[in-house]
């Protein structure tokens, strides 16, 4: 019984650690002065209206939006077959292979960051906006491949050679037999990816530029000049969205299995 | 010309360290030949070279005349079924069913009526709206074996099929293929590691070990007449004793196990013939082919009794020979086992091999 009360405690601390941050920054947004304090001080909802009014955040929504869709879109593009292909195939190298697919997960991102800015952004001189499309696409890709090569070996293999076996070619097996079964690792690493692209900062700190900003990049900015409730406003907005993202996702899809 | 040859395959998962080296293997049309052998003994490299699965890397695979070496899989016209069924998750009985014919392009008017014909042949009329997940093992075993079956495969190839399935149920579905398998005349290659199988299902066996095929025979031949060491093992000549040859009369060997004098009435082996007395030979026999015996006759060991297991219709006895173990099953419950026992091994039961 000491034991059980033990580990209880340890896990009690454990959320409270998790989760405290997100009710500090919950409960301040609706505080009433103008600066961000716990526990705040009346009540007001004047910030979830300032967030709303202020058209950099808007506009930096809809490039982190755009950004995220597009370059998990893409990293899925090429994520399904370079996944499929370490899953299904021996090939000399292949363990070099996996692990450069999961380097920009290791490495941090400021390196990754600076390294696509020097080498990539100056070298080519590309839009902004293409810089942030490519290098997201870089970031996202060993997530794709990592959570889509989970759900391919939960596949047996036999079903796929079973569809050959009955004459489909290796290409229509997969879209025939293999592609419906992990749509839902797909799916999770749609997910994953487009909360990873979605939050990301070091990332793109390096690769926005004059004009064109990220959600976070944009909140950053603005925290350097006010420090009122509208950040944590703002923030509120983003983890409720993500929450009931997620939550809907695990119902339909039950997608924590791959992630 | 034989339905089914392989010649000369060289064949294995990575290039230059192949499985099979210089395989033969012929199947006529209609039989079915079991490849029996225990794990890594290239029964299932024979089965996915001849599927298509792994290209040889020398050789010929012919079906039905036809060099079938360099085509891939989709384009052997071939029935394969699987150890875990491998059914299609996502689609209901009938199309899974349906999934080789309509890939052939057959005409849509007669696909309802194929499916239907196939499901009442393995007794699974009604489960056509059914999804693979709501069938038990023995279900899905039969789906995929109509699955198979419907698009007339030259060859029906079958891995391990029934080791999924317990052992009641997969009594009944070795009775079922034998039926399928005499009902439709279909060419078979069953793949398994379980003698029991291939001995009831087989026209001819074939029994591999390391890449090579030890013997190839009828059920009877490969029980009764295993032609080597590692055949006799694997068809239950589990007891092994070492002894020395004492003379060769006709049809009949002598020899000398820990100071008995042995004899053996079975056809006396090539590599014995060749043998001089006094050289060594090994002794195999099976634990169900003894007797227990409390006086002293021919063909006998005196033996220690170490322990017994009753097992219902008869008793398990491990024995002791010296430091010799050896394993008798005889029927009946154990016996009282006071005072010097001796192990009776009739002489036809005996197999011997130059040691």
């Amino acid at each position: 019984m000491k034991r059980s009360k033990f580990l209880l405690f340890i896990t009690i601390i454990m959320f409270i650690f998790l989760l405290g941050p997100f009710v500090v920054i919950i409960v301040s947004s609706f505080g009433s002065e103008a600066v961000m304090r716990f526990p705040p001080k009346g009540f007001s909802t004047q910030w979830y209206e300032k967030v709303l009014n202020i058209e950099m955040f808007r506009k930096t929504f809809w490039v982190s939006l755009k950004t995220g869709l597009l370059a998990t879109f893409t990293a899925l593009l090429l994520g399904v077959p370079a996944a499929y292909a370490n899953v299904r195939w021996r090939y000399p190298g292949k363990n070099a292979m996996e692990i450069m697919f999961s380097s920009p997960a290791i490495v941090p991102g400021l390196v990754v960051g600076f390294a696509l800015l020097r080498f990539f952004i100056y070298v080519t001189q590309v839009p902004v906006m293409v810089g942030l499309y490519l290098g997201h696409t870089a970031i996202l890709f060993p997530y794709t491949v990592r959570v889509v090569s989970a759900s391919l070996r939960n596949f047996d293999e036999g079903i796929e050679e079973a569809a050959v076996s009955l004459g489909s070619s290796p290409l229509h097996a997969f879209f025939a037999v293999v592609f419906p079964n992990i749509r839902s690792g797909i799916a999770a690493a749609f997910i994953l990816a487009f909360i990873t692209s979605f939050n990301n900062v070091p990332i793109s700190l390096f690769l926005t530029g004059p004009g064109v900003a990220t959600l976070p990049i944009q909140m950053l900015i603005y925290m350097e000049y006010y420090f009122d409730p509208t950040i944590s406003a703002l923030s509120s907005i983003i983890i409720v969205i993500t929450v009931i993202i997620v939550q809907a996702a695990e119902k339909m899809l039950g997608i924590s299995k791959y992630v | 010309m034989a339905f089914i040859e392989l010649t000369n395959i060289d064949a294995g998962y990575v290039k230059g360290h192949p499985v099979l080296k210089d395989f033969h293997l012929t199947v006529e049309k209609g039989e079915l030949v079991s490849l029996l052998g225990p794990s890594g003994c290239g029964k299932t490299t024979t089965l996915r070279t001849i599927a298509g699965f792994i290209m040889a890397e020398q050789g010929k695979v012919l079906i039905g005349g036809k060099d079938n070496t360099p085509l891939p899989p989709n384009k052997r016209n071939i029935g394969l079924v699987f150890q875990n069924y491998a059914l299609f998750p996502h689609l209901t009985v009938f199309d899974n069913i349906a999934y080789g014919l309509r890939r052939r392009k057959a005409d849509k008017q007669v696909i309802p009526k194929k499916v239907t014909d196939v499901l009442k042949l393995v007794s699974l009329t009604g489960y056509e709206k059914r999804l693979p997940s709501q069938l038990s093992g023995g279900q899905r075993q039969r789906v995929a074996l109509a699955r198979s079956i419907v698009i007339e495969p030259d060859l029906l190839l079958l891995d391990e099929p029934l080791s999924n399935l317990d052992a009641k149920l997969r009594d009944e579905m070795r009775a079922e293929l034998s039926r399928l398998q005499h009902q439709l005349g279909i060419t078979m290659i069953y793949v398994t590691h379980d003698q029991i199988e291939a001995l009831s299902l087989s026209s001819r066996i074939v029994v591999m070990n390391e890449g090579n095929i030890e013997q190839t025979g009828t059920p009877e031949d490969i029980y009764e007449r295993p032609a080597t060491p590692f055949v006799a093992r694997f068809v239950g000549f589990d007891n092994h004793l070492s002894g020395k040859l004492a003379e060769l009369q006709k049809g009949k060997t002598v020899m000398d196990i820990n100071g008995s004098r042995f004899t053996s009435t079975r056809a006396v082996s090539e590599s014995v013939k060749s043998s001089a007395a006094g050289e060594q030979v090994d002794v195999f026999f099976r634990p169900e082919d003894v007797i227990l015996s409390r006086e002293k006759t021919e063909n006998c060991l005196e033996v220690e009794i170490d322990y017994i297991n009753y097992q219902g219709n008869t008793s398990a006895y491990a024995l002791l020979a010296g430091d010799t173990r050896i394993r008798a099953v005889i029927p009946g419950k154990p016996m009282e086992t006071s005072g010097s026992m001796y192990l009776v091994i009739p002489p036809e039961k005996i197999i011997v091999e130059k040691g």
